[in-house]
């Protein structure tokens, strides 16, 4: 088991250096002068090379390279010329929001899909199960923003019920913080709420073919002890490892929902660093998604030992 | 003697060819599920193909007088705050994300054909390949386009670019995966036996065992692309106005959500139907092609 976790961990290590190579490529990849593109047109000559001495820009560009990632090894994101302050510290300040969005909005569409997903497979080909599998598949198939914005027509515009936009922190109240977090959080799980069903409904019937739960059935077991003490157990890794992978289809809509929302996340902070081209953010910001995603992915994987003895005891 | 016999053999194997075509179609249709999405997707191609004849004004004109009109029989899906018509601007929309999907398949397609078959193929190559795969697949598909257009600057080709980076992993994976099975076939040992050259087994006997994963993965990219085209366009990273697109047209009618619903109405329906037609064709086609699918679920 600690083997398997070590070789789990060693394994990002590739996956973590192409993400840092890729994530300051795309950077450079600006076509001109970085420096012209954040003074704009009117910059005299001696603040242009001014600021391309600052950002190391007259260095070739694998010593650029070396010195970035060498700061980010320890902690240093670099600096934001637009908002004066370190991009740790501006990532920092919008993390909070981001947080809570995404982690409501998976609560919401696994607490939701599970049970769909089951019911759907219990009753496979019956019209519980089409009617089921429909509403997955239009959820797969709508844009969360625009769920979004239908929402606020309907609950902000028409009936009033809830506040159009904004975000307020959990600590000014928690009826207060789901007021403003509930109609994004919604909008956002409900495609990963399709995918999830999606993937739960499969998995099971998958695993409901195998001969075990023929015999299970030949013993007299009833429905229910069947797919939630025999075949729910083995169908979930496939579940598990979907609800990993479209972490990212969670954290790519955050960023959406919180323009929609107006929400002060990681997302708005990304929409507005590119709005002002202020790439020392927008590198610093996606780095930081990127290597979330590759951790939560890591602590699925290992969740993996506790679900799946067999995954435990082979090698 | 031998031109006649060559002449009934090609008959005869276009005559099995439509035979299967035949069955294959008959599949298609059978499948009531894909049948409603090839309709739902027909209509919007023939929406962008007929725009310019079917539109009832340019999609740039503007009347001040006609601003923010509600849906009537003269603006069907209303004006919006320049007093363009929202109806033509939708038609003329469908033509930048019908394009933007499109050229997103394409180029998605050849670079991860190209990069799955020969890092399956070549073991050496297969472990580069793959890092910088997983790589890449580590960043949020949206949040990778939005950077790459923030370093490219916003133009509808750029657009075409950024997504399509963000695809190919995806691609090389699937055909990757699919030609791994393939290559251990015995029939491909038989050809190395046989001395066939590696660009030939691998393109003329691995590639087209590697289509229908492939196809069906293509149709889904095609949703995805439009999806993120209207998320970059709708942040105002995408497709720059005034030429409308779904997602710019969107982003005019969040900020008049209050005065004008029908701006942000009609759009999105556009992109619910695209989108959903996608999917239910690659479900479909996912049911048809895929023999393992097909069992777990009859």
């Amino acid at each position: 088991m600690a083997k398997y976790i070590l070789k789990r961990i060693l394994y990002l290590l590739p996956v973590l250096a192409v993400v840092a190579v890729v994530d300051f490529v795309i950077i450079h990849l600006t076509p001109g002068d970085p420096a012209a593109v954040i003074l704009g047109s009117d910059a005299t000559d001696m603040d242009l090379a001014k600021l391309r001495e600052q950002l190391g820009l007259n260095l070739p560009i694998y010593i650029q390279f070396g010195r970035w990632l060498w700061g980010v090894l320890h902690g240093d994101l670099g600096w934001s010329i637009f908002m004066d302050m370190s991009v740790s510290t501006a990532i920092w300040e919008h993390l909070g929001p981001t947080v809570s969005l995404t982690l409501l909005a998976e609560v919401i569409a696994i607490v939701v899909a599970l049970p769909l997903g089951v019911v759907a497979a219990a009753n496979r080909g019956t019209w519980i199960d089409q009617s089921f599998m429909t509403l997955a598949l239009l959820g797969i198939s709508i844009p969360s923003f625009w769920i979004g914005l239908n929402f606020i027509l309907l609950f902000a515009v028409q009936l009033n019920w809830l506040p159009a936009a904004g975000y307020q922190p959990l600590s000014n109240g928690l009826v207060n913080h789901l007021k403003y977090l509930i109609m994004p959080a919604v909008s956002l799980g409900i495609m990963q709420g399709a995918l999830i069903a999606r993937m739960t409904r499969s998995s099971l019937l998958e695993v409901l073919n195998e001969n075990y739960i023929r015999t299970a059935e030949a013993k007299g077991l009833s429905r229910f002890v069947i797919i939630f003490k025999h075949a729910l157990r083995n169908a979930f890794i496939p579940i598990l490892t979907v609800i990993g992978l479209t972490f990212a289809v969670l954290i790519g809509g955050a960023v959406v929902t919180e323009t929609v929302f107006n929400i002060p996340g990681i997302g708005k902070l990304i929409v507005t660093s590119v709005m002002r081209r202020d790439y020392a953010v927008i590198q610093g910001a996606i780095l930081m998604t990127a290597v979330a995603y590759v951790l939560i992915n890591l602590v699925i994987d290992l969740m993996y030992v506790l679900i799946d003895p067999r995954v435990r005891l082979s090698k | 003697m031998e031109v006649a016999s060559t002449g009934t053999l090609k008959n005869k194997t276009r005559f099995l060819d439509s035979f299967r075509r035949n069955i294959i179609l008959r599949r298609v249709l059978s499948n009531r599920l894909a049948v409603t999405g090839c309709m739902l997707l027909s209509v919007i191609f023939l929406m962008a193909i007929f725009a310019p004849l079917i539109a009832t004004q340019p999609p740039l004109q503007m009347k001040v007088t006609d601003r923010l009109k509600a849906p009537s029989a003269e603006h069907w899906f209303g004006t919006d705050e320049f007093g363009r018509d929202v109806y033509s601007r939708v038609l003329y929309g469908s033509r930048i994300s019908i394009a933007v999907g499109f050229s997103v398949v394409v180029i998605s397609s050849v670079f991860g054909l190209v990069l799955g078959l020969y890092s399956a193929y070549y073991r050496h190559l297969d472990n580069l390949i793959m890092r910088v795969v997983d790589g890449l697949m580590a960043f949020p598909a949206v949040l990778l386009a939005i950077a790459i257009m923030a370093a490219l600057g916003p133009k509808i080709e750029n657009v075409i670019i950024s997504i399509s980076v963000v695809y190919i992993p995806t691609v090389a994976r699937t055909v990757r995966s699919a030609a791994l099975v393939v290559r251990e076939q015995t029939y491909i040992e038989a050809i190395r036996a046989l001395g066939g050259r590696s660009w030939r087994i691998i393109w003329r006997h691995i590639a087209p065992n590697c289509m229908s994963p492939l196809i069906i993965q293509a149709t889904f990219i095609f949703a995805y692309a439009v999806i993120i085209e209207a998320s970059l366009s709708f942040l105002g990273a995408g497709t720059p106005p005034p030429q409308p697109s779904w997602g710019n047209i969107l982003s005019d009618g969040r900020t008049l959500i209050k005065q004008a619903w029908w701006i942000m109405v009609f759009p999105g329906i556009a992109i619910v139907m695209t989108v959903l037609g996608l999917n239910l064709i690659g479900d479909g086609l996912r049911d048809l092609l895929d023999p393992h699918t097909n069992k777990a679920k009859s």
